[in-house]
C-alpha cells in the first residue's frame, strides 16, 4: 500500500468500498454492547420497494458488496429476497447474524452461493463469557449455526467477535475454534456505541489487554479480518495489515434501518448523519453531496496528537469512541496506546458525554450478570417520568411515593 | 511469483469486478472476496485492453504504454495474476 494510495483514500472515494446497511432494528437478541440499541423494529424502517431501490443505487455506483446488519437482518420476512435482488444485481452480500435461523437448509442454500459470506457474531469462546455479553443461550445459538455452515460444507464463514475483557485472553480459543469449522476469525473493537456505550467503561480492554491484542495480531494476525478496527493499535510500532485508517465517511459508512446514512456504524448520532436515501438523489447524492461527508474527507488536524511519534501511525484513532466518551474528536483516542486517552479521560465528566441517537432496546432487561440491582425509593427524576410517558406498555416506578398498590399505575384502556 | 508472460493472451477473471476511480480502480473478485488496487489510470487501461488484444504486451501498447515500462506493467500484471484478478486466456 502507497502512501498516495492511502492519500487517495482520505480525499474519498467515488462509491464506498465497505458499505454497512443495518436492515432492521428488530433483534432476537439484547447484547448488552449492541452498536445500534437494537431489539424493536422501527415502524419507518425502509419497505421492501426502498429496499431494492438502495440496491439499484449500489449496483450503479458499482459498490461490490455490503454488510448487511442489524438488529438481526434474517428476522425481515424480506431479507432472503434481498439477498437474492442484490447478488442478481452484482452487489455481493456479507451479513451479519446471531445464528438463529441459520438451519441446515439455510446453510446449504448459503454455502451454494459465491456472492454471499456470513458471519457469525459470537463474544466469547465459552458459552460463560459468551452468554454475559449477548444473552442466555445464544452461545449454542451461534455454535449450532456454525455446525450447519461448516457441515454445508460453507468454506470460510466468518466468526466474528468483539473483543472485551472477558475474551481478549480466549484469541487462541477462538483462533481454534475458526479452525475446526473451516471458518476464517474476525475480530473487531469495542466501541462506546449504541448500548455498548453503557458498558465501554467495564467492557474495553486494560492497557496490558490492549497489548496482548496487538502482539498477537502480529504473531497471528495473518489471516485473521479486523475490519480496520484497530488501527489505533498502530501507535505501538508496526502498522498491522489493512488500511490503517478511519474510512468514516471516505471509504465507509453506515445505512440505517429507516434509511438514514452516517459516516460509520459507530457513530449513530447527528453530529454524523449526512442524510437519508429517501431524500432526492437517493443515496448516491448523500455519498457525494454531504456537507458532512465533504468536511470528513478535508485534511484533518491532528489537534492536540499533532505533537506526538504516533500520529503518523495512529491517526488519533477512532472518531466514534472519542465522541461518545465525551473526548475532543481532535485528541488522543480512549485507548490511546501512550495512555493520553485515558488521562483526558479522567478529565472529561462522562454523563455530559454525548448520547447515541435512538434507542431500539427491548424494552425488558438486556442481557448481562444477574445479581442484586441497587434501588432507591424516592420521586422519579424528571427525565424518567418523561420516559415512562413515552412508554406505552411499562410503568416501571410509582407515580406518587404512597402509590405502592400493585395495581398503581394500571389504568384500564377505554375499550 | 514466475515472470509473466507478456507474450500470452490474458483476460480479466470473469469473477471480477472493475470500479474506476480517481487513482485508477479499485478490483473485487467475487470468488476469492479480495480486493486489489489499480494505482494508475494507465493501469487500468491496460487492463481493460487484455481482454481484445492477443497479447499482454499489445495490450500495453495499446494503452499508449512506453516499452521501456514494460517491466514495471509486467510486474504489476504478476501481481494481479497471482491474485487471480486476471487470468490466462484458455484458462477462463
Amino acid at each position: 500500500m502507497t502512501a498516495t494510495l492511502i492519500e487517495e483514500f482520505r480525499h474519498g472515494l467515488a462509491a464506498p468500498i465497505c458499505l454497512t446497511w443495518e436492515l432492521t432494528y428488530a433483534c432476537n437478541l439484547s447484547c448488552v454492547h449492541c452498536l445500534s440499541s437494537s431489539g424493536r423494529r422501527d415502524p419507518r424502517e425502509l419497505s421492501t420497494a426502498e429496499c431494492r431501490r438502495v440496491i439499484d443505487e449500489l449496483e450503479r455506483m458499482q459498490v461490490f458488496y455490503v454488510n448487511i446488519g442489524g438488529g438481526e437482518p434474517t428476522v425481515r420476512p424480506d431479507f432472503w429476497d434481498l439477498v437474492d435482488y442484490a447478488t442478481a444485481h452484482h452487489v455481493g452480500v456479507k451479513f451479519s447474524t446471531n445464528g438463529a435461523r441459520i438451519t441446515a437448509e439455510v446453510a446449504t442454500r448459503l454455502a451454494a452461493s459465491d456472492y454471499v459470506d456470513v458471519q457469525v457474531s459470537l463474544d466469547g469462546a465459552t458459552a460463560g463469557v459468551n452468554d454475559a455479553i449477548r444473552g442466555a443461550g445464544s452461545f449454542e445459538l451461534a455454535l449450532r449455526a456454525m455446525r450447519h455452515l461448516a457441515r454445508a460444507g460453507f468454506a470460510g464463514f466468518k466468526i466474528s467477535v468483539v473483543m472485551t475483557r472477558q475474551n481478549v485472553g480466549q484469541l487462541d480459543a477462538f483462533q481454534s475454534l475458526a479452525d475446526s469449522l473451516g471458518a476464517q476469525l474476525r475480530i473487531t473493537r469495542l466501541r462506546p456505541s449504541g448500548r455498548g456505550a453503557d458498558v465501554w467503561h467495564e467492557l474495553h480492554p486494560t492497557a496490558g489487554q490492549q497489548r496482548e491484542l496487538y502482539d498477537w495480531l502480529v504473531a497471528h494476525g495473518e489471516n485473521v479480518l479486523t475490519g480496520d478496527s484497530f488501527f489505533h493499535l498502530a501507535g505501538y510500532g508496526q502498522a498491522l495489515p489493512g488500511l490503517n485508517m478511519c474510512g468514516a465517511g471516505r471509504v465507509v459508512c453506515l445505512i440505517d434501518p429507516v434509511g438514514d446514512v452516517y459516516a460509520c456504524p459507530f457513530a449513530i448520532h447527528d453530529a454524523f448523519l449526512a442524510g437519508n436515501v429517501r431524500a432526492p438523489g437517493g443515496f448516491a447524492a448523500v455519498w457525494r453531496d454531504s456537507e458532512l461527508f465533504a468536511r470528513l474527507r478535508e485534511p484533518q488536524s491532528g489537534g492536540a496528537c499533532a505533537s506526538c511519534s504516533a500520529y503518523d501511525a495512529c491517526q488519533g484513532g477512532c472518531m466514534a469512541a472519542k465522541f461518545f466518551t465525551g473526548l475532543p474528536l481532535d485528541g488522543p483516542d480512549p485507548e490511546c496506546v501512550r495512555g493520553f486517552g485515558q488521562r483526558a479521560l479522567a478529565l472529561v465528566d462522562g454523563a455530559a458525554a454525548p448520547r447515541p441517537a435512538g434507542d431500539h432496546s427491548h424494552r425488558t432487561r438486556v442481557a448481562g450478570p444477574t445479581g442484586p440491582v441497587p434501588v432507591s425509593i424516592g420521586p422519579r427524576p424528571v427525565d424518567a417520568v418523561a420516559a415512562t410517558a413515552a412508554s406505552l406498555s411499562r410503568r416501571s416506578a410509582p407515580d406518587r411515593a404512597c402509590d405502592q398498590n400493585p395495581l398503581a399505575g394500571f389504568a384500564p384502556s377505554a375499550r | 511469483m514466475d515472470a509473466f508472460d507478456l507474450d500470452a493472451a490474458w483476460r480479466l477473471h470473469p469473477q471480477v469486478s472493475v470500479r474506476p476511480e480517481r487513482f485508477g480502480a479499485l478490483l473485487y473478485h467475487f470468488g476469492t472476496r479480495r480486493l486489489s488496487f489499480l494505482k494508475s489510470p494507465a493501469l487500468l487501461s491496460v487492463i481493460t485492453a487484455l481482454d481484445s488484444e492477443p497479447t499482454a504486451r499489445a495490450a500495453c501498447t495499446r494503452a499508449g504504454i512506453d516499452a521501456a515500462e514494460f517491466p514495471a506493467y509486467a510486474r504489476a500484471l504478476a501481481t494481479l495474476a497471482a491474485s487471480q484478478m486476471i487470468c490466462a486466456r484458455t484458462a477462463a
